[in-house]
């Protein structure tokens, strides 16, 4: 029986309610479920390992950061897919600016060591127990997390692709510094 | 003396190690990958890889950017195969828009992709048989690439970073040397891969040299995040063609070959296999190539044609949206994955109703199976190390992004 997102939910809720912060179907149809971060290495391991769901492969992990949300300012992303039953599934834990730090998912794939040095690399994720948690793609020298919006990515006297046009209120680069 | 500082340290265990800095610039290697091995004579005992050299910063680069000049950046990923990535990106954004692209456009899409498939395999192929020692099947080889290439110009005016397609569709239909030149391509090119094949397939240098070199067992593979011909090379028949089929994908009959060992030599049959099923799909999307539009009825996104531009109020005020990036984009976030050279393309979009993507991330499958290469070479002979990485097909650009 392939598996769907309405009995994917249902057997999360059967299984493992407690996981379950939020959820929703995002607009390209998949399933979005919002854990918490004490919870995250337990939920992953419950969604690779349920004989239903077995979602054993994670197909990729990225950070998004939301500057304007106190307290949930990176929001870490994990893609999974279920390649028994093609179903895929995408789970998120939001996390303070202040503390931005997760466990490390290493422990269950070991795909995932390079994904977080790289999330660490642009936007200076905490994995906490990661073996190896080093800059990866940018020089060890460099004292910023690039890909947090605050760091401008042209000469700020560029005024032509300021944020106002670019359907947005205000300036991200500006704000912040 | 010069020497020396190849062999900078040598720490004594059971013996000497000698550290190894092999990169980041050395013709073995095919592009700019660092790796600092200790060696126990030839044997590599670990191996430590640095990346990053040519890292151009194209997920910052995107969030700057409208929607039709990512385009160009997509291209630099997996240079080897580029309109695969163009396509895959054009799909992400039609499925964030919406846009339903017509049949005609959807199989000339399929008839480019697949001929970068070829390109991108024929280079990885002939390059592990000139990292074997066979150098006259790559010169060949790389003057079919050169056709292929050739093709691309006849479609987009490019040939490495061709920037084809445009979101909504092809943008210009197939020219007559096109038709021309691609018929001259299917006819003579069969007979001169096959010649390649024979060269290399039972050639007892070339199996000696392949054969349990570099391998991974299939479920190591999946839990390393592989996925393309190096994951298929394990046993693994996982395709995104196949699995989620975009763009007509589910209406070509095609096999997916799988290797067992994952050594080198089955990622080599691997992707030879897959360059004949590449051929058996673009016979099929030619012959069955549906009449229609080139592209669909999207102005908001589809430049408009210069003599409208010229001539039409209407016209006008759309390229003008268009170019400078006024195009009203849906909020939401989309995933959308395509069978690359190497395995599955991803790109994840997180719009927020701005006219750039307010977060793009690239899922690129070189950067995610690279990192089981010290497990794959280790204890191995320093020579099997040279050909595992040819045969991973790592390309830089796509590694660094």
């Amino acid at each position: 029986m392939a598996l769907t997102n309405e009995l994917a939910f249902a057997r999360i809720e059967q299984k493992g309610a407690h996981f379950i912060k939020s959820s929703e179907t995002a607009y390209d149809g998949m399933l979005n479920v919002v854990t918490t971060r004490e919870q995250i290495i337990e939920f992953l391991r419950f969604l690779r390992d349920d004989e239903q769901l077995q979602c054993n492969f994670l197909t990729s992990l990225c950070t998004v950061h939301y500057p304007e949300s106190a307290g949930e300012e990176f929001a870490i992303v994990y893609h999974l897919h279920n390649w028994m039953d093609n179903f895929r599934i995408r789970v998120k834990v939001f996390l303070p600016e202040s503390d931005p730090s997760i466990p490390t998912a290493t422990t269950l794939w070991p795909t995932a060591n390079w994904m977080e040095r790289q999330e660490f690399d642009f936007f200076g994720i905490q994995f906490t127990g990661h073996p190896n948690l080093t800059r990866i793609l940018n020089v060890d020298e460099m004292d910023v997390f690039p890909m947090r919006k605050q760091y401008r990515l042209e000469d700020g006297t560029r005024t032509d692709k300021d944020d106002r046009y670019f359907g947005r209120d205000g300036n991200y680069a500006q704000t912040f510094d | 003396m010069q020497v020396q500082s190849y062999f900078s340290q040598i720490d004594s265990l059971e013996g000497e190690l000698a550290t190894l800095n092999l990169g980041p610039t050395h013709p073995a290697t095919h592009g700019i990958f660092q790796n600092v091995m200790k060696m126990d004579g030839e044997r590599i005992v670990s191996a430590e890889p640095t990346i990053g050299y040519i890292h151009r910063a194209f997920e910052k680069l995107a969030e700057r950017r409208p929607y039709n000049q990512i385009t160009p950046i997509t291209d630099r990923l997996n240079y080897c195969s580029s309109p695969i990535n163009n396509m895959g990106w054009h799909m992400t954004v039609e499925k964030l828009a919406k846009i339903e692209v017509p049949k005609r456009a959807q199989y000339m899409r399929v008839i480019i992709m697949e001929l970068a498939r070829i390109a991108d395999h024929l280079v990885c192929n002939a390059v592990i048989g000139v990292d074997t020692g066979a150098l006259t099947g790559f010169t060949y080889m790389f003057q079919e690439r050169e056709f292929i290439y050739e093709l691309y110009e006849e479609v987009c005016g490019a040939r490495l970073t061709t920037n084809i397609g445009r979101i909504g569709g092809m943008e210009r239909d197939f020219s007559p040397t096109f038709h021309k030149k691609l018929k001259q391509f299917l006819n003579e090119f069969p007979a001169k891969f096959e010649e390649f094949n024979n060269l290399l397939e039972r050639n007892r240098i070339f199996m000696d040299r392949t054969i349990g070199a570099g391998p991974i067992e299939g479920k190591r593979a999946m839990d390393y995040g592989f996925t393309g011909p190096n994951l298929r090379a394990a046993g693994i028949d996982y395709d995104v063609r196949v699995m989620n089929p975009y763009s007509s994908y589910e209406d070509f009959d095609f096999i997916v070959p799988v290797g067992i060992n994952g050594d080198t030599y089955d990622r080599f049959m691997v992707r030879q296999e897959e360059i004949r099923q590449s051929l058996r799909i673009i016979h099929q999307a030619y012959n069955n190539l549906p009449e229609g539009d080139y592209h669909a009825d999207v102005p908001d996104f589809y430049l408009p044609s210069k003599e409208d531009v010229y001539t039409k109020m209407e016209a006008l005020i759309y390229h003008f949206k268009v170019v400078m990036g006024e195009t009203p984009i849906p909020a939401g976030e989309v995933y959308h994955a395509v069978e690359g050279g190497n395995g599955e393309l991803g790109f994840y979009l997180v719009s927020d109703g701005g006219r750039t993507p307010y977060r793009l991330h690239f899922r690129r499958p070189c950067f995610i199976y690279y990192q089981a290469y010290p497990e794959m070479i280790k204890g191995s002979m320093l020579s099997d190390a040279i050909l595992t990485m040819s045969s991973m097909n790592v390309i830089a650009g796509e590694l660094d992004a």
